[in-house]
């Protein structure tokens, strides 16, 4: 009796998983429709709401919603298998991508552009590049050594980065307490990356050995303990107050005397400079033993163990290096923007660079730079579009509709891309005798 | 004696596991483990390749005590644990699944991945197939090839048989006789106590946590206790 009429159920038109993605394509048309719209930069949200909604121009929207549904849910077979169109594209291209000559051409163009472009753009989105795109994208490539490659949950990643902020206050002398000796805070960084990778350490060697969930839960911790002790400890970090007057960088070598002063450009450049030293470094782990054993790792640790991965070396190892990167993120950001206040260093920020790096494709350092600077990019555009107050719901929305469409992210790692497709075609869980998590494990 | 258990005790928190198990494996044997669900059999092969510590008691392999030695360098001891459940790394292809196995070496490991390939040709086949796609008599081979790759003096096998077709059974037994016939030591932990008897030269009977029998594997096979308790047959 049930089973029949569940069955009848299924069968109704309106829950046939086809017709219900009608709806995801209209709102995304919607979507769409009110953020190039006019928009209600001028006040309350619904303004947006009414000029976008109400108006006519929303109608072409929601039929070019309807349009790519028919195309792609009744353009055959072969269409509806490859989904969105980014994902014809990526696949194409995939087979040539794997031409050393065609990846190392398009890295250099692409270096190119990153390196020229910048010369051409207002002052304003200097700024966001210096300050925001840079800052995160060296933030995300170091927290996907953590979780992409080596599979740990760090959600205290952005307390690194404030000890690199903090670090580089203390050795320039800006600090209620002093330093025995003031630096330039260029020669802060390697102190700020040594001090990011002992706390990691420290924090790591006896809770790397429980499994993956302690890990999360006393990250969690350590950033909640990092923020409060620099937002409460006044005689020390100056508390919220915050700190100023950070020096810039400069160089005083031999007859070179250079400045890095305000203007954002060559503090770009520098940024760049570390991103392209880092991607490289990390790219070349990632194909040695010791990416090899991050993936063992994240596969199946008792396995990895067992096959002779000293397992909790190499998740000391992923843990420090991306505690590291965080740091030197720290020092760069400091220096630039020359304040630093608590606020920079709250859980918000670590689950923002988690979300960069889900967003931009896990375990691939190519994804998750350009999901970086995409993401930081976005809510500034945004801000000439609607209203700026609102521009994180549309921030919202897109992550959504992306995890829904392409939850592998922009560029997925070879990898990562076949765990969805293994999770799709429900692989993971067909096989009771799989790996269960949860066996006590010591080494 | 390649492998010494002496008076191992093993406990999950509070509650003990093993209660003071000791046996032998001596080099070029093939030694079976049996008993029921929940008996300790799995704990006693973790044990051993230093996956779980063992609160009391001494392990020693070649002479050498082992019971405080990591995971990791068991393989490099000359240990290859193939676990309960296959454990194979589900998105490294079969090639990349083998390699791991050698992972402690630098070397040449064509050589070894040949031998392996020689034992189970479908993984030649399969070697660019993701291991989490193979079936599951496939798995169980590959995670045996896996170990293989270390190069181990002594190979720890857990439930081989587990969840696999008669036949598939078969073939796995006899591909164990010609690896025990090259020259690895081989200890075998299994429910299907009939095929394991009929493989083995000796064998224990495990019952929650302590050693109740020890013989040769022919007089284990018919003993009237093991016969009814293993074997589903009525006592005669
Ligand atoms: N991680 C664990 N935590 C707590 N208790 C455990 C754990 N693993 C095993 N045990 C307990 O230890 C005892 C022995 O388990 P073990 O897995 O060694 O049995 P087994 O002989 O391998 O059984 P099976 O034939 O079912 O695999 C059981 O009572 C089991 O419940
Ligand atoms: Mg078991």
């Amino acid at each position: 009796m049930t089973t029949l009429s569940a069955v009848a159920r299924r069968a109704r038109w309106w829950n046939h998983a086809r017709v219900r993605r009608i709806g995801a394509y209209v709102f995304a048309g919607i979507v769409v429709a009110l953020v190039t719209g006019p928009g209600g930069s001028e006040g309350h949200y619904s303004n947006g709401l009414r000029h976008g909604l109400l108006a006519p121009r929303v109608i072409p929207f929601i039929v070019g919603g309807l349009v790519v549904w028919a195309a792609v849910e009744l353009g055959g077979r072969q269409l509806y298998r490859v989904r969105p169109l980014v994902t014809t594209v990526v696949s194409g291209s995939q087979r040539r991508w794997q031409s050393p000559v065609v990846r190392l051409v398009s890295y250099g163009l692409l270096l190119v552009v990153a390196i020229v472009y910048p010369m051409h753009i207002s002052e304003f989105w200097r700024v966001v590049a210096a300050n925001e795109i840079a800052i995160y994208v060296l933030l995300a490539i170091g927290l996907n050594v953590v979780i992409g490659f080596a599979g740990l949950l760090d959600l205290g990643y952005i307390a690194f980065f404030a000890i690199g902020a903090y670090a580089t206050a203390y050795f320039t002398g800006r600090l209620p307490i002093h330093a025995p000796f003031t630096l330039n805070p260029f020669l802060v960084i390697p102190l700020a990356i040594g001090l990011a990778l002992i706390s990691g350490v420290i924090l790591g060697f006896p809770t790397l050995r429980l499994r993956g969930d302690y890990l999360a839960i006393v990250t969690l911790g350590f950033g909640e303990i990092v923020y409060e002790f620099a937002k409460n400890q006044q005689g020390i970090t100056t508390g919220s107050a915050g700190v100023f007057n950070i020096p810039h960088f400069s160089i005083h070598l031999l007859d070179i005397n250079y400045d890095w002063g305000l203007p954002s450009l060559p503090y770009y450049y520098v940024s760049l400079g570390f991103i392209v030293v880092v991607m490289f470094l990390f790219s070349r782990l990632e194909n040695s033993r010791v990416g090899r054993a991050w993936t063992a790792i994240r596969e199946d640790e008792v396995a990895a163990a067992a096959t002779g991965v000293a397992t909790l070396k190499y998740k000391l190892m992923a843990f420090a290096i991306g505690a590291s990167t965080s740091g030197l993120a720290g020092v760069l950001f400091a220096s630039k923007v020359g304040s630093i206040t608590p606020d920079a260093f709250t859980l918000q920020y670590s689950i923002l660079v988690l979300v960069l790096v889900i967003f931009g494709g896990m375990g691939s350092i190519a994804g998750v730079a350009l999901g970086a600077a995409v993401l930081t990019w976005l809510p500034e555009l945004l801000r000439t579009h609607v209203n700026p107050q609102n521009r994180f719901i549309y921030f919202g929305m897109l992550i959504i509709i992306m995890m829904i469409f392409r939850p592998q992210g922009l560029l997925p790692s070879r990898r990562r891309a076949r765990e969805i497709r293994f999770a799709e075609a429900g692989l993971e869980g067909a096989d009771a005798l799989g790996p269960t998590p949860g066996s006590g494990l010591t080494s | 004696m390649l492998l010494h258990v002496e008076d191992v005790r093993v406990a999950y928190g509070g509650i003990e596991a093993l209660r003071g198990v000791s046996f032998d494996v001596d080099e070029g044997e093939i030694v079976t483990l049996l008993g029921a669900n929940g008996a300790g059999k799995t704990t006693t092969l973790r044990t051993i390749s230093g996956l779980l510590r063992p609160r009391a008691g001494t392990i020693s392999f070649d002479g050498q005590r082992i019971d405080t030695v990591p995971a990791h360098m068991m393989v490099r001891l000359g240990i290859g644990h193939v676990p309960e459940g296959r454990r194979i790394f589900p998105r490294m292809s079969v090639r990349e699944n083998l390699m791991m196995g050698a992972y402690h070496r630098g070397d040449d490991t064509e050589a070894d991945a040949d031998r392996v390939f020689e034992l189970f040709p479908v993984l030649l086949e399969r070697q660019g197939q993701d291991g989490g796609t193979l079936s599951g008599g496939e798995q169980q081979m590959l995670a045996i090839g896996r170990a293989l790759m270390g190069r181990p003096r002594l190979l720890l096998l857990d439930e081989p048989s587990m969840g696999l077709a008669p036949m598939i059974v078969t073939r796995i037994f006899d591909i164990i006789r010609e690896i025990n016939q090259q020259g690895t030591t081989v200890l075998l932990v299994e429910q299907n106590a009939a095929q394991a008897l009929r493989l083995a030269t000796r064998g224990y009977v495990l019952e929650t946590g302590e050693v109740v029998m020890s013989d040769d594997a022919s007089k284990l096979l018919a003993d009237d206790r093991i016969r009814e308790a293993y074997l589903g047959e009525g006592a005669a």
